[in-house]
Order: structure tokens, then sequence, then C-alpha cells
């Protein structure tokens, strides 16, 4: 949805004027950041205070104008190694004081060149806070950002963000997931095989599972439960993604299958979401979403706490306190956030199933949910025994 | 799991007197704690000797020892109190050495105690450094990251120089063990240096030992704050970043949170480190605090050290973030875990989350280096700040302009008029470290430096250097702006400049510059600090300001008083204002108000969200005074400001404020005024028929010759126009004067210099009381030990009076009604007298709370602070009575005959500076302020309270020994009696020959022993001087003659501090302190609450 021209760099008042339109038809001004030019998409606001370049590569944020909380964004540049996917997928990046200049050993180059190069349209100079509330209190909603010397007048700009889709029923794994499988090897010896169904995937879930010996084959969305047993997987893994659960008939088809052969399977964010479908719970979307890398998450099998990353606007609703029938046996949840009692996991009792719908992966973000990966290889190694 | 159930009573231990890296931090730490476990319905005990603390407000604990510190009296509390468990966490260094002494000694297991909060292994671990490299190497061996410098053991001075070779040479840094605020730690370039820090280190080491460790100067430092549950939850709640690379204390560091210069997986490796090291340590529960540091090369990390308690990051870091650390370590110390604990803020989301933070925040330290003109102000591993300053902003510069601006110190804030001078020396200024350094860099940077060249000098951070570039460009618009127009305003705003400094670059006046501002709209709006970044709503009033686009101050109905607090912690300005400040909005809530404290010191109660209906973090300028209450007028109805108890900052802004039509509730302006000018005052006191001591005002030497013979030698000079005693000297005759005069050398062209008749020989009176324009309430009447001349907050006193009988009182009754009456006060008066001879001559008098209040008030049993802000606010001291806020009856001058006796003691900072050759600064007390703290010991007789006074600043008197006395000429009659006494004591006394003369002509047998300026004798008898620094010396009395390193005395008492022996540098200390040693030769010395101290006198009140 992006249309860009390239833009001048961010030196004190040289950059262009630009304004930040809600579809409740609030505004905010401020000045171009990035590329110049149009976007739309909803807006959501994320509150790490680290990991922006994490963010915006993080193919979830598919579709999504990302108002980062922390106002001081940028400083670090942007470094090679980091990076979630291979693109910027965020539409719009709206920011208060972005850095002047870089500073860390590992960047390469400005997160401004970045996003221009990129053509990612973004706005910086705002009340990030007075927005944040603003979505806190209507909830996430569509936005439009506007940059440049000649900008529509507010009723156009208006016009135009109401006539961008909504995120609510939005089919979108396919747009940001591979088209070609790929493997990522194990790191050291490799002791399991993985299919991973790629909704969105990031890049540092394949990696911590290499990391465990685990040789990971990544599988485009469109992938059925034969191309999944086609790599003699020793679990099957249903990646995080954007858009609207309910929208995912065909992964919840193959996730049903694979529970059907009882595989050991694990699911991080959309994989959670397409797992509680699967067992035949319902989604619905959130007010205005869990973003940030600081969310309480409680084990509910060891009473743990963990802090986490989550990137999440929709949520399983699953009874909390009771363990349910499903097609696949016994299910409850195994995780809850404590902030809001959302859930953030699932699990099978009678079979070797669990998901998650935060980020064990933690890019960013705290690691302490990295053994959910041990978990998984245990499993498998149940499984094989 | 909630609370544990085997605990029903806990004894806290307190931080002691305010000392430079132990300060108000711990009072705020300490009073959450106890009412946290106190409204868990545990027995809450307390120990702090600290009479100016809110903690040791009766109301706070059960029961509240003011006693000593020691293992010995804390042992006495323990039998008579039997408490279950010892917290020991929230006290700082002395709390955790005191109940590891405590633990060694055996006394925690012979009296069933349990320690709670920590283990003891988890201390030793944390605290000892050979312990915590193996903790360190354990976790890189578990998680792979993590290291420590590669260091050195040393246990003596063979072992130090050994050390150096085995590290490949100098610089080293040079770390004592079990030292608080890294006392007598420091870099050694050479093997001199090397030997005096060491040297040092090893005798201040409770173990003897010192670390050697390789230099990691100017590499990226941060800290992270840390919490751990019974359950192994652990949060890292704060991330903060040191403005100045390692080499600077971090206490010494300007620091901003949240950290600003790491990548995601950067940050994360640190938090693995933390977590994986607070496990290693074995904190049970609480808070800890670990520091990193980070090779900004290639991202290697070192662990340099953790707290495995409260500290004074962690204060920082419960007001940076909103999570209030102490608090929540005191519930998870008995039993709760984080999950359990509700977030104040939101109220809805629990605390085992970690804060995100949507704002910056810049703390500055605050140094006082002017009070000790020769010590050496380079900034290194060893703590010098005496305060510091924090402000918020929605970025770096917003934060860092209003921190620099909160210091209130001339200077301290970017400076854009007139010439930066010479780049190149700016530079090399800046190289070294140093209190003002980042406006040495500004004005560099305005000189036309590079970053690079700032960079290369400085090695701070490259992001922080391009934003103090972004702010020097906005000044340059500023300049260049064809007019002040709505948007370089706007833009001025954004980046935290204030009105002061826009008119200095405009060549303006504040107000017009503010007046236009007013005019075009660019006005401040206040964002709410949350922990969350707004992702929940927030339930607490905690705001900051910002030239942002919304505000969230809601209206409200009840009228609101505005108490403005006093600022960053300073010699002479401390926690004793907060302290008044916290009192008065206690009170003012419980009658119906909404308070609103405004202070921008985040070691204070007064700055805990939990203490007013509102708190406003600003800075205390007139500007950011004047918007807060316009933004709160805007809110609802306001009935008032409060000037009065915070000390001479808000005091200084009262006339400005009250022109800007604001409403100034107590003393008014006017009346301040009267009390401050001379003149005026003068007239007062003619009126009143009350002497003052001559004096006279010199614009000129042969004027103030003049002036000085006249009134007649000794005479206290000063530059007219100062606080706290600031360049205040006594001289006794013309040449000293004359080389008064030469070393301020420029002063009297620009000030006249007021002369006073120095009162040789008075006893200075303090006073505190009440007015309410119609009744006065002699709060209490202290009487100093030290004589007059000495700065009434160095001096030690005791309340009641000992030596003042029922006709003094009445004269001193009858005069401060003058004054209070004559000055027009509402609230509090302080006034200081001095009796010479038999007559009362009136010194000062301050219309606004003193040091003393919570002094007097905790000795009386009596809330003057909380009286005064209700009469300020119109109440009667009669309704008051009538209340019960104040006695029925009677008052601070009709104390009981039996009331106990309140001995107050100053705490001085000598030990923790150098002058630039390595040697320590003199320790004589003068008309200057420079003490840190206080402490207060309470007994029954005169004798008692004195020596618990001692004990608690400095260590116990001895009780036996070899005592060393030396007194100038004009103190030899007066020490012979004390003198005698010590020997009856069993002291055997040392003297330099004309005093050992002067004693064995009144028949007092004392040993010679050689001055230092004699030198080693020739069979190698050890001068004085030797003889300290060997050990073999108790006891020390050097009382001056002048100041400054040329005499004997200076090394005498220079080596004192060093080997921390007592010493007295007064007779009247000499014949208290022998009252002090024949009370504890007598024995049982107990301990009494201020509960049962206060139903006590209640009694025998009524």
């Amino acid at each position: 949805m992006t249309t860009s021209t390239r833009g001048s760099s961010s030196q004190r008042n040289k950059a262009l004027p630009a304004v930040l339109v809600l579809e409740d038809g609030r505004t905010f001004s401020g000045r171009a950041y990035g590329a110049v030019g149009e976007t739309f998409g909803e807006a959501v606001f994320s509150t790490g205070m680290t990991g922006y370049q994490e963010t915006l590569t993080d193919p979830s944020y598919h579709r999504q104008v990302v108002v980062m909380t922390a106002p001081h964004i940028g400083n670090t540049g942007v470094n090679d190694e980091d990076p979630e996917s291979q693109r910027i997928w965020v539409a719009g990046y709206v920011v208060r004081d972005p850095a002047r200049i870089p500073s860390n050993w590992r960047s390469v180059r400005s997160l401004d060149e970045e996003l221009t190069a990129q053509g990612v349209v973004g706005i910086s100079g705002v009340d990030t806070r007075a927005l944040t509330r603003h979505l806190r209190e209507r909830g996430a909603m569509r936005v439009g950002i506007f940059s440049g010397d000649a900008l529509p007048d507010a009723g156009t700009m208006l016009a135009k963000v109401r006539q961008a889709p909504e995120m609510k029923g939005a089919d979108l794994s396919a747009q940001v997931a591979t088209k070609e499988a790929y493997v990522v090897p194990a790191i050291g010896e490799k002791k399991f095989t993985v299919a991973a169904v790629d909704l969105g995937i990031k890049g540092m879930t394949p990696h911590r599972m290499a990391e465990r010996g685990i040789e990971v084959h990544v599988l485009p969305a469109t992938a059925t439960v034969e191309d999944v047993y086609a790599v003699d997987p020793d679990g099957v893994f249903f990646s995080n993604g954007p858009g609207d659960p309910a929208t995912a008939d065909h992964p919840v088809s193959v996730m049903r299958g694979v529970l059907a052969r009882k595989t050991p399977l694990f699911g991080i964010c959309f994989g959670n979401q397409i797992l509680g479908r699967a067992l035949g719970f319902g989604t619905y979307k959130l007010k205005y979403g869990h973003r940030g890398i600081n969310q309480p998450v409680q084990d509910r099998t060891t009473g743990k706490v963990e802090v986490t990353a989550h990137n999440h606007g929709f949520a399983v609703d699953a009874p909390l306190d009771k363990v349910s029938d499903t097609p696949f046996g016994h299910a409850e949840v195994s995780h809850v956030c404590l902030n809001d009692n959302v859930v953030e996991g699932l699990h099978l009792l009678d079979q070797p199933a669990f998901s998650v719908q935060y980020h064990p992966e933690a890019a960013a973000g705290p690691h302490d949910a990295a053994y959910l990966f041990d978990r998984f290889v245990s499993l498998m190694e149940g499984q094989r025994a | 799991m909630p609370k544990r159930t085997d605990i029903q009573s806990v004894l806290v231990i307190g931080s002691g007197p305010i000392v430079i890296g132990q300060a108000a931090e711990f009072d705020y730490s300490g009073t959450q704690a106890c009412r946290v476990l106190k409204s868990e319905g545990l027995r809450v005990i307390l120990v702090n000797s600290n009479p100016a603390t809110i903690m040791t407000d009766p109301e706070i604990a059960d029961a509240t020892y003011v006693e000593p510190i020691t293992p010995e009296f804390v042992e006495k509390i323990i039998a008579k109190e039997r408490p279950d468990a010892l917290l020991p966490t929230l006290g700082g260094q002395t709390a955790l050495n005191t109940a590891i002494s405590l633990h060694e000694a055996g006394t925690l297991e012979k009296y069933g105690v349990e320690l709670i909060g920590a283990n003891v292994e988890a201390i030793n671990k944390g605290e000892d450094r050979d312990l915590f490299k193996e903790v360190v190497e354990a976790v890189r061996r578990k998680i792979g990251h993590g290291e420590s410098a590669r260091s050195v053991i040393c246990h003596s001075m063979d072992d130090v120089l050994a050390g150096v070779e085995e590290l490949g040479g100098y610089p080293v840094v040079v770390r004592p063990s079990f030292t608080m605020g890294g006392a007598g730690s420091g870099f050694a370039h050479d093997e001199d240096e090397l030997r005096r820090i060491a040297g040092q280190g090893l005798t201040l080491s409770p173990t003897t030992e010192v670390l050697l460790e390789e230099s990691i100067l100017g590499w990226k430092e941060y800290e992270l704050e840390l919490m751990r549950d019974k359950n192994d939850n652990v949060v890292v709640v704060c991330s903060i970043e040191n403005f100045d690379p390692m080499g600077v204390h971090t206490g010494d560091s300007i620091t901003v949170a949240p950290s600003m210069t790491l990548t995601d997986r950067e940050y994360q490796i640190l938090r693995d480190i933390g977590i994986a090291v607070i496990r290693e340590v074995g904190v049970d529960t609480g808070g800890c605090n670990i520091q990193f540091a980070v090779n900004p090369e290639d991202g290697r990390v070192i662990v340099i050290e953790m707290n495995p308690r409260v500290s004074r990051s962690s204060a920082l870091a419960s007001k940076a973030t909103g999570f209030p650390i102490a608090k929540i370590a005191a519930r998870l110390a008995v039993g709760y875990t984080l999950d359990e604990i509700p977030n104040d803020i939101t109220e809805q989301t629990p605390a085992s989350f970690e804060p995100t933070l949507d704002y910056v925040v810049v703390k500055v330290p605050r140094f006082a280096f002017e009070k000790f003109p020769a010590a050496d102000a380079t900034l290194t591993t060893t703590m010098k700040s005496v305060g510091e300053a924090m402000a918020i902003g929605r970025n770096f510069p917003e934060a860092l302009q209003k921190a620099l601006r909160s210091l209130e110190k001339k200077g301290s804030q970017f400076d854009f008029a007139g010439e930066p001078g010479d780049k190149a020396a700016l530079l090399e200024k800046a190289k070294v470290p140093t209190d003002g350094r980042i406006n040495t860099v500004m004005q560099a940077i305005r000189a036309g430096a590079t970053p690079e060249e700032v960079f290369d000098a400085t090695k701070i951070d490259p992001w922080f250097v391009d934003q103090l570039f972004l702010v020097k460009e906005i000044a340059d618009e500023i300049a260049g702006a064809e007019k002040l127009g709505p948007e370089i305003l706007a833009d001025a705003k954004r980046y935290g400049f204030s009105d002061a400094q826009i008119a200095a670059v405009r060549g303006l006046r504040e107000d017009v510059v503010r007046e236009v501002r007013h005019a075009l709209g660019v006005r401040p709006v206040y964002k709410t600090v949350d922990t969350c970044a707004a992702e929940f709503a927030a339930k607490t009033p905690y705001f900051y300001s910002s030239y942002d686009e919304e505000s969230e101050v809601a209206p409200r109905e009840k009228p609101a008083v505005i108490i403005l607090g006093s600022g960053p912690n300073r010699i002479g300005q401390g926690i004793e204002f907060d302290y008044s400040c916290v009192h008065a909005s206690f009170a003012l809530s419980e009658a119906g108000y909404e308070t609103v404290m405004v202070n921008c010191n985040p070691e204070t109660v007064s700055t805990d969200y939990d203490t007013s209906d509102r708190l406003y973090f600003e800075p205390l300028t007139l500007e950011d005074v004047l918007e807060i209450v316009h933004a709160e007028t805007q809110a609802g109805p306001v009935a008032g400001v409060i000037v009065q108890l915070g000390g001479q900052t808000p005091l200084g802004l009262a006339q400005a404020l009250k022109d800007n039509g604001v409403p100034i509730v107590g003393t008014s302006p006017e009346a301040i005024d009267l009390a401050e000018e001379r003149g005026a005052f003068g007239r007062v006191l003619t009126e009143a028929g009350l002497p003052a001591p001559k004096y006279g005002t010199a614009f000129s030497f042969d004027e103030a010759k003049r002036i000085a013979t006249e009134i007649g030698y000794p005479v206290m000079v000063r530059p007219s126009y100062v606080l706290g005693g600031r360049g205040m000297e006594i001289v006794y005759d013309e040449p000293s004067l004359g080389e008064y005069l030469t070393r301020h050398a420029g002063l009297i062209d620009r000030h006249p210099v007021l002369i006073d008749r120095f009162l040789d020989d008075a006893i200075e009176i303090d006073v505190d009381a009440l007015y309410d324009g119609h009744e006065l309430y002699l709060g209490g009447v202290m009487e100093h030990i030290e004589e007059a001349g000495i700065h009434s907050g160095d001096s030690a006193c005791a309340l009641p009076p000992i030596t003042l009988g029922g006709f003094d009182i009445k004269r001193l009754r009858a005069s401060t009604e003058a004054i209070a009456k004559g000055v027009g006060v509402r609230g509090l008066i302080n006034i200081q007298f001095a009796m010479a001879g038999d007559i009362l001559y009136v010194l000062e008098a301050n219309p606004r709370a003193s040091r003393t209040v919570p002094f007097t008030s905790k000795a009386t049993a009596v809330p003057l602070a909380k009286a005064a802000a209700r009469i300020s606010l119109g109440a009667t001291i009669a309704e008051l009575r009538a209340e019960g806020l104040l006695p029925k009856t009677g008052d601070g001058g009709t104390l009981p005959l039996d009331a106990p006796i309140s001995v107050k003691e100053a705490v001085m900072p000598w030990s923790r500076f150098r002058d630039v050759h390595g040697r320590g600064v003199d320790t004589v007390l003068g008309p200057e302020m420079r003490s840190t703290g206080e402490v207060m010991g309470i007994d029954s007789v005169f004798g008692t309270a004195y020596a618990k006074s001692q004990a608690g600043a400095y260590g116990a008197l001895p009780t036996k020994g070899r005592a060393f006395v030396s007194v100038a000429n004009r103190d030899k009659r007066s020490m012979i009696f004390p003198a005698r006494e010590l020997v009856a004591h069993g002291f055997e006394l040392l003297a330099t020959s004309g005093t050992a003369e002067v004693l064995r002509r009144n028949g007092i047998n004392a040993t010679v022993v050689r001055k230092q300026s004699e030198g080693e004798g020739p069979n190698g008898e050890k001068t004085i001087v030797q003889l300290i620094h060997a050990g073999e010396v108790d006891l020390i009395v050097n009382t001056p003659y002048g100041t400054g390193g040329r005499l004997d005395g200076y090394d005498i008492r220079t080596a004192a501090v060093a080997r921390s022996v007592p010493c007295l540098t007064t007779v009247q200390a000499l014949a208290a302190a022998v009252q002090g040693i024949e009370a504890m030769n007598r024995g049982d010395v107990g301990v009494r609450s201020l509960q049962e101290h206060a139903e006590h006198l209640t009694a025998a009140r009524d």
C-alpha cells in the first residue's frame, strides 16, 4: 500500500511536513521520516524500548503502521545481523525523535537511510504518547501517513484512510511467506527434522531450533499436509504471521492433518491461533493488541512468570479454568498474560502438541521463554522413545 | 503463595547519617519498606541514628530506635525486642555490614533471628571481589557471556606491587573490599599513586583487602536494576546508561534511563547476564543492581560489580520508572511473589513485568567542591557528589537541560551567550572528568570542535555527543531567528531550553521571553510516569512536563496546596527540608486539602508518588513552578503555595512567585525579605530592644580594616549574599584579615564584605518556634556544644539545653516572640542566639523550617513541620492544641525535668576528599558548613546521649587507651579539667611539648611526643603523625589556630581521618566526650525507642 518518492535526509528542519490521520478523524502533524509519500495500514503501538530493527522486519507487522512509544529511535543504526526477514514489513513508521546519527559498532547505515531505501513512509515529531493513549482508548484503527510538500486537504486524506482495507478479515500470510521451501541446517549435530509452515516466520525462530540440533524445512504458507510429511518430519511447526486467523482456513486444515497423525507440534503466535481454531476454539480481535517485550506471562504448568515478547492483535477464545474437550482430545490453556488474562498458550493433554501466542524466539525481547524450544525437543524425543 | 505466617516482627536497619555515597535514598527506601511491613500486620522495629529521616518518624515503625547502628547497640535492641527476622537490605552498606557482623558474632543465632531478603552467603558472594569473580566465571560457563576485568586480590602492599606486574602495568584501578560508595578506590597511574591509594584502601577495608584491576577507562557503562522473588521470577526494572564513560563513579556520572545506545541483542545479553548473576549469587528475594562495562569497539562485556541490596541506583530506578523497588522488595522478603503484588500505578496489572518508558530520564550529580577548596575536583571511582537532581523529558535534550537547571547552581545550565573560549584548551580540559565537564564540552562544541574531537577527548558516546550538537544548533537557531516566533520557541522548548537560556541568547529579560511565549500559547503539557508507556491507564498522578501535544492533568475539586521541595541535596540543604515538606503534605492531606508536591530530587521521600496526592517531578525554577501553578489552577482551586519548608530554594522564589500573582501561604515574602535583609532586620531588633553583635559592611580593604578595628578582633568576615556560611571565616588579627581579603581577591570589588563581631567563648543557641500571629509555641531550645563561630549545621547540640536555666529560657522565649511578631511570621522560625557573658545576642533569624526541625520534633515528640503547614493555611496554635497536633499545654521550652536529653552530632565528609597531591583535606570546623548529615543520641543523661551521638556518627569513643592532646593557647586553660578526667579514666596522655608543659604544671602527667615538623627522633622515636598511622593513638584532641596545610595540626587531623581515630577539634567537644566516656565506663548504656520516650514525655506533660 506504500507509494513513495525518495525523501531528503533528516537534517534539522529540512524534513518535509507530514500528517498522520486516523480513521476517526484525529490527526497529528509532524515531519517526514524515511520515504516521502503516503501509506496506509492499521495503527498499532509497540512499547519495546529496544529492537526497532527486529520490529520493522517482523512479517507479522505487514499492513500495520507501527507507533513506537519509546521516543528515541534509530540510535544504534541498522546492521545486517538483526533483521528478522529480508525486508521491512511495516506499512508505516511513527516515531517521536529519530536519531540524527547512528552509534554502534555493528551499525552499517542509518535507520533513516534504510527506511528511505525500502520506501517505508514514516513520520517523526508526533506526540506518540497522545497517539498511543488514543489507540488504547479507541482501539486499533486504520491510519494514513501523508508527507511531502503538497499534502492533500484534510477531507481527502481522511477519505483515503477510510478506503483502506481493515485488518479484520484480512488474509495476509501468503503475502509475506516464502514462495519456495528452504532448509535451515542444524547447528552442530543434526538430531531432528522439523517442517515449519511459514505464515510470516521470523528469522530467529528456525535459528533457535537449529541451535538445538534441528534441521528446519521452511515451507510456504500454501504447503499441504503432504508437503509437510514429504520432509519426514519429527515435528511440525506453525509460525507467526499477519492477518486475521479467522481467514486462515488452509493452515487450519493442514494443522488438523498434523494433529490427526499425532506428530509433535509447536506453534507460535499465528500458529497458536491456528491451533486454537483447529481445536474448535474461536479467535477474536483484541482492542489494541499486545505489542512489546515486557509482557508477564504465567506458565500455568509451573506457576512461573516469564517476561515475554508479544506482537498480536488477535487472541484465542478458550476457557481459562477448565479442560476442554476437542476433536483431538483434552486441551487446556497453558499460558496466560497476567496483565489481562488473555490466552497465551494452549496444549493438548493427550498428544504432543502445544503453542504459545507470544514469541519465545525473542527477537526482539527477553529470552525467558526459550525453554519452549526445549519443550518441543522433548516432545520429539518422547515420540521417538 | 502469600505472606509467610511464621514472622510476626521484623527488625529493619536504616543507613544512619547522610554521608557521601549513602544518602536520602535510603530514607525513601526504608520508609517504603517499613510502611509496607506494617501494613502487612507485622511489628516493625527500626534502628536508625539519623533523626532527619521520615523513616524514624514514630508512626512509620512500631518501635523506632534512634540509636547508633553498631553491632553492640543493635544487639541490645534485639535482646530487648526479640524480633523474628532481620531485614538488612534496605539500609545501604551500613545495614548490610552490621547484619553480617551480627551474624558472624553469632548474635542472630543466639536470639533466633532469621535474616530475610538476603542470606549471608549471597551477601558475601556479591560483596567479596574474589567470590564475585567466581560468580561471573560460573555465569560465563552457563550462558557464554560476561567476564570480569582481569584483576588481582591483594592483602598487603607487597601483593599490590606484585599485582601491577601481573596486570601488565599502569594504570590500574584500586578497589577496597566492603566499603560503601566506592570509598578509598581510585586510579593509580604510577607507584606513588598506587602506594597512597592502595595503602588507604587496605586500611579502609574491614577485611584489609583491595582489588587491583585492568583499566577499562573510556568504556561504556551500564547498570541494570533487577528483582527476584522466592519462585525465581526475575524482572529487570530499569536499565541505566552512563553519559560519562567508565572511570567516573556512577554516583558522580550523568546517567540516563533507559539505555540509549544498545541494540536489543546487546541489551538482552546484559539482561541474561544480570539474571544469571542474581541466580548464581543466590539473592533469595529482593532487589539488586549490576554494573557493566561494554567495550565500544566490539561489545565485550565486563561485569563490574553487583549490590545484593537496595541502592542509590534502585531509588533512582524507582523514580525513573514508577516501579517502587524497596516497597516490592519488602513484600518479597515476607513471602509474596512478584505476580501476587499489584502494580500500584495501573492497579490492574501485576508487578511481575518490566517497566517500559516513553520518556527519558537524566540524573546529574551535585557536587560541593566549593566547600573544600583544597580538595581535588577530578572525578574518579570514589564518589564525591553530595546530591543529585533528576529530570524527565520526552527526549534526551529536554531531560538533560531540565536536569542541569534543577541543579540550581550558577553555571550549571548550558551557556550560549559570550565567547566560548579556545577550542584546544576546552578539549584538553574536557579530557579530565570534573564537575561541569558537560558544560566544557558544550563550550568546545561552540568553539568549533567536531564530534570526533569531542569523542576523542571524552569517550562520550557519539550519539550523546550528537545530541549536544543538536542542542547547540537549536541555540544557534534561537540566536539567528528574525524574531521569537511560535515555531522557534516551540523547538527551543522541545529541546529543554529554559526561558532564561532563551533570554540570554536573545539578550532579553527572562520575563519578557515568558510573556512572548505565553502570548503565543507555547506552554508545557504534563505527562504521566506510568511504568507501561501508556499501554494501561495510570491511576497515579505522577507528572513531568514536556512541550508536547496532550496534557494528562485531570480536573479536581478539593483545594490544592502546592508544596515546593528543596531540590538536590547539598551541604546546608539536605534531607531535613524534605522531612518538613513531607510532613506538610501528610498534615494538609489529613486536613482535607489536595497536596501537590514539586521536587526534582530522586533520593527523597517527597518524590515518592505515594507521599502526596499529586507529584510533579520538575525543576524548582521560577519558570517551571509558574507553569505548574498554571496547570493546577486550570485543574481546580489552588489554596496556595508553601515555600517555607523546602529551605532556601523555594524561599528564594517566594517574592517572584507572588509578583506573578501566585498566592504564597504562611509567612509572606515581604516578611521573609525583612528577616534576610540586614538593615531591615536590624530595625526589627532595635524596636524589640534586642542586641545583635556589632557589624559593619565594607566596600574596600581600608574600610574593612577600620570597621574590624572599631568592632574589635576577632571578627567574622564573609561575602554578603551567601548561603550556608559560604566563604565565612573568623579572623583574629589584621594580618589575617588582609590575608582573607587577598585570598578572596576581587571579592570586595563585586560584593561588599560583612564584618561581624565574633563572640569568642559565647554559647550558641538555636531556637525553633511556631508563630501564628498571636501565640508563640517554642518548639525547642538547642544548646550548641561547640562555641559560637562554628556553623550551627556542623556543631553538636543538646536539647533540652544542658547549662541554661529557667531565666535564660524566659529571655529566649521573649526575644523569639518579639522577632516572630516583628518579622510577621506565620509558621516556623529559627533563630540563632549567642550568649556571651550575660548578654543574649541575636545572630540571625530564618523565617522558615530549619535544618533542626526534624531533630527538635523527635526530641520533643511534637510534629513541628505539620503544625507549621497548618498554621500557614490559617490554623491557630490554640486550634492545633485543641486538635492534639500540639500538646494541650506547655511547649518545647517547658520540658519536664526528667525529659530525655537528645544530642545532635554532625557528620563530616573529610575522608572523601583529597587534595591534588593525594593528601587528606583539613578537618577543622568553622563558620562555613561542611557536614553532610547528622545523627541523634538520646538518653536520660547528657553524657550517655553524647556518647551515643559519637558512636552513631564516627564510631564509639574509646573508653581507655592513649589520648593525644594538643591545643591552641587560648584553649589551654579549659583543657585542664577534662584532661585530668581522662587520666582518671585510665587514659595515658600524649602531648606535644608546649601542651605537656601546661599539663605537668597542673599536676597531670603526659608523655611528650615529637611533632611532625620535628621529624623522627635520633633513636627512632615516632612523631605523633607516625604514631597515629601506626594505630597507637585512640583519641585525638587537637584544636586549631587558623587553618591551612602549613600547620602541624593539619597532618595530625588528616591522619586521624585516614585511620578513623576519633578527633575532637574543640575543647567543648572534649568536655562532652569526657562525660560520654564516663557514662560508658559506668556501664549499662541502654536502648529505648522513640515511642517509649514519647510516652514518658506525654505522661510527664499531663
